[in-house]
């Protein structure tokens, strides 16, 4: 079985067995880790590009890592000191970069849809790492994987997203994937901070966190950019944790074994305390080791399709 | 020579005539219409089967000279109407410099003339710059041969100058068209607000973002009684505002464009910049609203809102590419294909929103109708014919279409200016 596509897009466009398929394909990669040697000749003589517009560390050194294991050869495009400064387009970028004969392009880049253009203007397969608030699939994908393995299932989970969810694209990955997998979502935050019409995607709105909480197997706590306070969305970063902060406390109203996560940067002391952060509960870092497992997937997936 | 146009069902709604005539033409105008005209000397067009209607007037087009010639020109956007069986255009002001000036107008009006194959009616500025600060020279502009007066693109923020605006302009009888979009509601929009917009991660631009300014403009020409013409309106509310100020005697008429009948903000998805305008595509209750706007006549016209963009422009991530699309060769076809045969409007409706209508409402002598002595634009359309666009079909320089391969029927067939035939070229036999 393959992916019936050549691009990793966003968890929209895939169908649940897809999504079974890749979390299956991630679970032998990650068994690798704990080897000596962690590394597979599977993309031998493949050539990655990591093509990140925004800055990003955790996300790009994770694509970095995932190809190297796979033996592929990996280069990385710092959009700030490219030809991007001088005035190139993201198509001909992409272009170049085809015509050096790139297989994979990784691309992170503000403005939602950009993977997509870029998609349609070359053949090497293309991995959106985020794109503005619409997508960020792998995230997504190692979220699932994350909560899969924990709690050895998905379906009938009652998994909470917290925070902005307008501008997440962790949230609408999250959304997708959790949806077609069977969970049951709910999202808090403040009505500034989601748009109404996510409930059109079966999601349930909380604006009140602690009764949002009330019984649910997952956290997971969104990063909110402080700087979002200046368009009005929030009155302040007092404020803002006043309301939504996950404290100790708060957890408690969850279920006992409940799990707690955040795709990070951690804004410790804003949207999470640090004692949630460092709790037993808390899987943030097994989240950052699963996402190599998975990026290495769905590398090794599309690999099959590269033309 | 004498152009007579014979065997064509004639539909004027202005004279209120539908039938089989036979229509002579002479020194530019319409000299005669009968059951059965025998002519000799002349150039005849069969029109058996086809449409014979006065020519298409295009209220809201861009032409982009002076200062993006790379987009469209004179010449080249003259001739993309000429090929929508569009006879007269209005050009907006927003091109560089703007039309906020005597001779920037005359320039225009005397480049259509030496390079046009329509007649183009200029729209001056409203504030200098279209700042929306100080009025521009409105009484000069009008004297220079504008039809009205618009900071299209950049709508009037400050009440008080809009105020002025609609009543400065009472004394020269020039509408004031608004582009309704409050900035600071729609800042950084780039599609309708709504669910597709959320799965897609792109910004929003809010329906109330037009709405509330249809409503300020609306309440400010009942307190100036200026005439104001709501330009390029998308939403129900929209309609809804206009219906109301209409039914209290308020001087206001209102636009249209076919994307709006015709297409839903569903289209954005897969982040084709062909599907970017502003304001931008709104929901399916939103079209149902302009097409029963457009029934019970509370939506006066129909036009293009023409906004040719390159290759160049438009091949890039949706947040970047700029507002518009061109529309000049495809408003003929959507009309017939979204208005007509789904029984919206009838042919004299539907004709009269694109000429009878807009002649009266921007005071154009002699055009818009087929009475004898009325200047002869006419366009000859057969109405059976299905056709489509290829992105390599458009006349117009840009081809930023979300119409290229859409199904159409209706087609210009014959485009006849002041007398002349400009599309297409050999249209015609002596007699």
């Amino acid at each position: 079985m393959a992916l019936q596509q050549n691009n990793l897009l966003g968890l929209e466009y895939l169908d649940k067995k897809e999504i079974e398929l890749i979390l299956e394909t991630a679970r032998p990669f990650k068994s690798l880790f704990t080897r000596s040697i962690k590394k597979v000749p599977t993309l031998r003589g493949k050539t990655v590009v990591n093509l990140f517009y925004e800055p990003s560390t955790r996300t790009r050194t994770s694509f970095e890592i995932a190809a190297k294991r796979l033996s592929a050869d990996v280069v990385n495009v710092a959009v700030s000191t490219s030809s991007v400064v001088k005035g190139e387009s993201l198509i001909d970028t992409g272009k170049t970069l085809e015509a050096m004969k790139a297989d994979f392009m990784i691309i992170r880049h503000g403005m939602a849809g950009a993977p997509a253009v870029l998609a349609r203007n070359v053949h090497a397969s293309v991995i959106n790492a985020g794109d503005g608030f619409h997508e960020h699939p792998t995230q997504g994908l190692l979220d699932l994987y994350t909560i899969r393995e924990k709690k050895k299932r998905i379906a009938g989970l009652k998994v909470l997203l917290v925070g902005d969810i307008l501008h997440s694209r962790v949230a609408k990955s999250n959304i997708w994937g959790l949806m077609k997998m069977g969970a049951e979502i709910r999202v808090s935050g403040p009505p500034t901070l989601i748009p109404p019409t996510i409930s059109d995607l079966g999601v349930k709105i909380y604006y009140d966190l602690d009764e949002a909480l009330a019984g649910v197997d997952v956290v997971n706590i969104l990063r909110i950019q402080v700087e979002r306070q200046q368009e009005n969305l929030f009155p302040s970063v007092h404020e803002y944790i006043e309301l939504y902060q996950m404290t100790k406390e708060r957890v408690a109203r969850a279920k006992p074994d409940v799990m707690i996560m955040h795709p990070g940067p951690m804004n410790r002391g804003i949207e999470i305390s640090s004692e949630v952060a460092d709790s037993p509960s808390a899987v943030i870092y097994e989240q950052v080791t699963n996402g190599i497992a998975v990026r290495m997937a769905v590398l090794y997936l599309l690999s099959g399709n590269v033309r | 020579m004498k152009l007579l146009i014979k065997n064509g069902r004639v539909i004027d709604p202005a004279a209120k005539r539908d039938g089989a005539f036979d229509v002579l033409v002479s020194e530019g105008k319409i000299e005669k219409i009968g059951e059965k005209i025998d002519e000799r000397d002349c150039r005849v067009v069969d029109a058996k089967g086809k449409i014979v209607a006065p020519g298409l007037i295009d209220i809201h087009t861009h032409l982009r000279e002076p200062g993006h010639e790379e987009e469209e020109t004179i010449a080249s956007g003259t001739r993309a109407a000429a090929r929508g069986g569009v006879t007269t255009i209005f050009c907006m002001p927003n091109t560089h410099p703007p039309l906020d000036n005597a001779p920037a107008v005359e320039f225009v009006t005397l480049k259509a003339k030496k390079e046009g194959v329509v007649n183009v009616f200029p729209i001056g500025c409203i504030t200098k710059n279209s700042a929306g600060e100080e009025l521009a020279e409105i009484g000069v502009l009008k004297k220079a041969g504008v039809v009205a007066v618009s900071d299209d693109g950049n709508p009037v923020m400050n009440s008080q100058v809009m105020r002025r605006a609609l009543e400065y302009t009472k004394m020269f009888k020039l509408p004031v068209i608004a582009h309704c979009e409050d900035k600071n509601l729609s800042r950084n929009g780039v599609m309708n607000e709504g669910h597709t917009s959320m799965v897609l991660g792109l910004r929003g631009i809010p329906r109330q973002s037009e709405e509330i300014m249809v409503s300020r403009d609306i309440m400010l020409a009942e307190l100036t009684g200026g005439h104001l013409h709501i330009a390029h309106m998308s939403t129900s509310g929209s309609v809804e505002l206009v219906r109301q100020a209409k039914k209290r005697k308020i001087n206001v008429t209102a636009e249209t464009c076919p994307h709006y009948f015709t297409l839903i903000d569903e289209v954005v998805k897969k982040y084709n910049t062909n599907t970017k305008m502003n304001p931008p595509l709104r929901r399916a209750q939103d079209v149902a609203a302009i097409k029963e706007g457009l029934a019970d006549g509370t939506i006066d016209c129909i036009c293009t809102d023409h906004a040719p963009h390159t290759e160049e422009e438009k091949n890039k991530e949706y947040d970047l590419a700029p507002f518009g699309i061109i529309g000049l060769e495809t408003m003929l076809g959507l009309v017939v294909t979204e208005l007509i045969e789904k029984k919206v409007l009838n042919w004299a409706d539907a004709i009269s929103k694109m000429s009878a209508n807009p002649a009266r409402i921007f005071g154009l002598e002699g055009r818009g109708n087929l009475k004898p002595g009325s200047i002869a634009d006419i366009v000859i359309i057969d109405p059976k014919r299905s056709y489509t666009f290829g992105a390599n079909d458009f006349v117009s320089k840009s081809r930023n279409s979300p119409f290229t391969d859409f199904p159409l029927r209706g087609f210009p067939e014959t485009t006849i200016v002041g007398g002349a035939i400009v599309w297409p070229r050999n249209a015609g036999t002596n007699h």
